[in-house]
């Protein structure tokens, strides 16, 4: 059952992926990412990921997807149907085949063969919050640092005019 | 979890569907409710004819009248997106039920992180206004579209943050063990909720609910005098319906209920010794006394303006969440909680 409910979201977000890039209207391909967002947040929920999942739904598909449509909405797509392109996908093909050759035997080689229990405890969000402030506590600082300073450089540039 | 969903058989199910049964019904006697409360305090009478008591019928007839009319796309508009809105709508509204608890089993689903659960789903219908707005091929639809979205954006920090002290309080995400943990101090019988610790997140909580919900003061976005219905121009019939009205009722009660647990309880009774009254009838009592606050706080307050509203939000209400987070982090300390 939960192989089956995994082809189904992985077809149906594998599907939205195609469309998002080879869509020539905007904002439907910003819908489309919606689509394989949540479907990976399914995916999350299928391996008893479920902080991990919800954190997906909350901040992608209600923050940042909002943000992107709100951007286009404000600036590019015109209201109605209109085409927008800027041709590049010649260095966005290769570009996105390089990522793929670098992630996927990665991916490969780490999981290849290993069988990873499900209980829910591995999902669990003590367990979760106990690893980030614990063991990956240096990281998770840097990354707010990190975060910190993209604030204060959004603030910068939006101070200039 | 999913195969636990799957797993748990027909109760589970029955319980969804009743949810989906009531839900409607519940719409429309809100609105009833809420007609009848704002004229009052207006001192008008509200509607009186339709069904004879006090048109307690009259949601209804609105229903019958939204079915009954013609469905318009605009022809500029984005058909295929357009249609979508109301399923967006509906689909964020109705997530919410299925972490509510109306007693310690009697739970759709007691998810591990139910509170984060209720702010990710209330989080999607954001994406439906804006579909909307955009599909409508109208300017004011758009303008709507993007007042909303900059204040679901700006109000759906404040109140994160007010269920993340909550969260504090009861040392778990669980709807359940909120609850269970508003049973822990008895003063003379009575259980004391987290009301009296958390009265800045639940004022915080009110306001932030109150402008997820695009209601007044905070409906800048749906603004009848200035953007005709804003998102929502465009729609007729049972599309508007649905995207608006059944949406906005829909989540309401959601949030109240939310609410309710978070601050008020939840199942819990006031007293020891009324324990043998059910949990369903405490939480739909104090789901009850949020929405007639929200009704209350609707019907009373003046419209903000665009500024004011988005310099409310992030330099009054985040500032003192994350106040209250702290003094929540201090009482958690005190050795007497």
């Amino acid at each position: 059952m939960q192989g089956l409910i995994f082809l189904v979201v992985a077809a149906t977000s594998g599907f939205a992926a195609v469309r998002l890039v080879t869509n020539k209207n905007l904002v439907h391909a910003a819908l489309y990412l919606v689509v394989t967002l949540m479907g990976m947040a399914i995916i999350f929920l299928l391996l008893t990921a479920e902080f991990v999942a919800w954190v997906q739904v909350l901040i992608y598909v209600g923050a940042v997807i909002v943000l992107l449509l709100f951007g286009l909405m404000l600036t590019r797509a015109q209201i109605g149907k209109t085409a927008l392109d800027r041709q590049q996908r010649w260095v966005a093909g290769p570009v996105a085949l390089v990522l793929f050759g670098v992630t996927a035997p990665v991916l490969w080689r780490f999981f290849d063969g290993r069988t990873i229990s499900l209980d829910r405890q591995s999902g669990n969000t003590e367990a979760l919050g106990t690893e980030i402030f614990t063991k990956f506590v240096l990281p998770f600082e840097v990354v707010s640092v990190l975060l910190l300073a993209a604030l204060v450089g959004a603030v910068f540039l939006a101070k200039k005019d | 979890m999913i195969a636990e969903i799957l797993g748990n058989g027909y109760v589970q199910l029955g319980m969804k569907l009743g949810v989906l049964m009531i839900l409607l019904p519940a719409t429309l006697a809100l609105g009833w409710v809420e007609l009848k409360i704002g004229a009052h305090m207006q001192a008008r009478m509200g509607p009186m004819y339709p069904g004879g008591f006090h048109g307690w019928a009259q949601t209804l007839a609105d229903g019958i009248k939204f079915v009954l009319k013609e469905n318009i796309i605009p022809k500029n508009a984005d058909k295929s997106v357009f249609s979508m809105v109301p399923y967006v709508t509906m689909l964020g509204a109705a997530l919410i039920y299925v972490v509510i608890p109306a007693g310690e089993n009697l739970v759709i689903e007691n998810l591990e992180v139910g509170v984060f659960y209720v702010l990710a789903a209330s989080s999607i219908g954001v994406i439906g206004v804006l579909m909307a707005g955009w599909a409508s091929a109208n300017k004011y639809s758009m303008m709507g579209a993007l007042r909303a979205a900059a204040q679901l954006i700006a109000y759906e920090l404040p109140l994160v943050l007010a269920a993340a002290a909550v969260a504090m309080m009861a040392g778990s995400l669980s709807l359940v063990d909120i609850v269970e943990g508003q049973k822990q101090i008895v003063l003379a019988g009575f259980y004391i909720p987290f009301l009296p610790f958390q009265i800045i997140g639940f004022v915080i909580f009110l306001i932030a609910a109150t402008a997820e919900m695009t209601r007044p003061p905070f409906d800048m976005p749906v603004a009848e005098a200035e953007l005709i219905t804003g998102a929502f121009t465009e729609y007729t019939g049972i599309r508007f319906a649905f995207s608006l009205f059944a949406a906005e009722y829909i989540t309401m009660i959601g949030l109240s209920a939310f609410g309710a647990t978070m601050f008020l309880g939840g199942y819990a009774p006031l007293h020891t010794a009324l324990e043998f009254i059910p949990g369903i009838v405490w939480l739909l009592a104090k789901t009850g006394t949020i929405l007639f606050l929200l009704i209350w706080i609707r019907w009373t307050f003046p419209r903000l303006r665009e500024d004011q509203l988005q310099k409310f939000a992030w330099k009054v209400l985040i500032p003192l969440s994350l106040v209250n987070i702290f003094i929540t982090g201090a009482l958690k300390l005190t050795p007497w909680i």
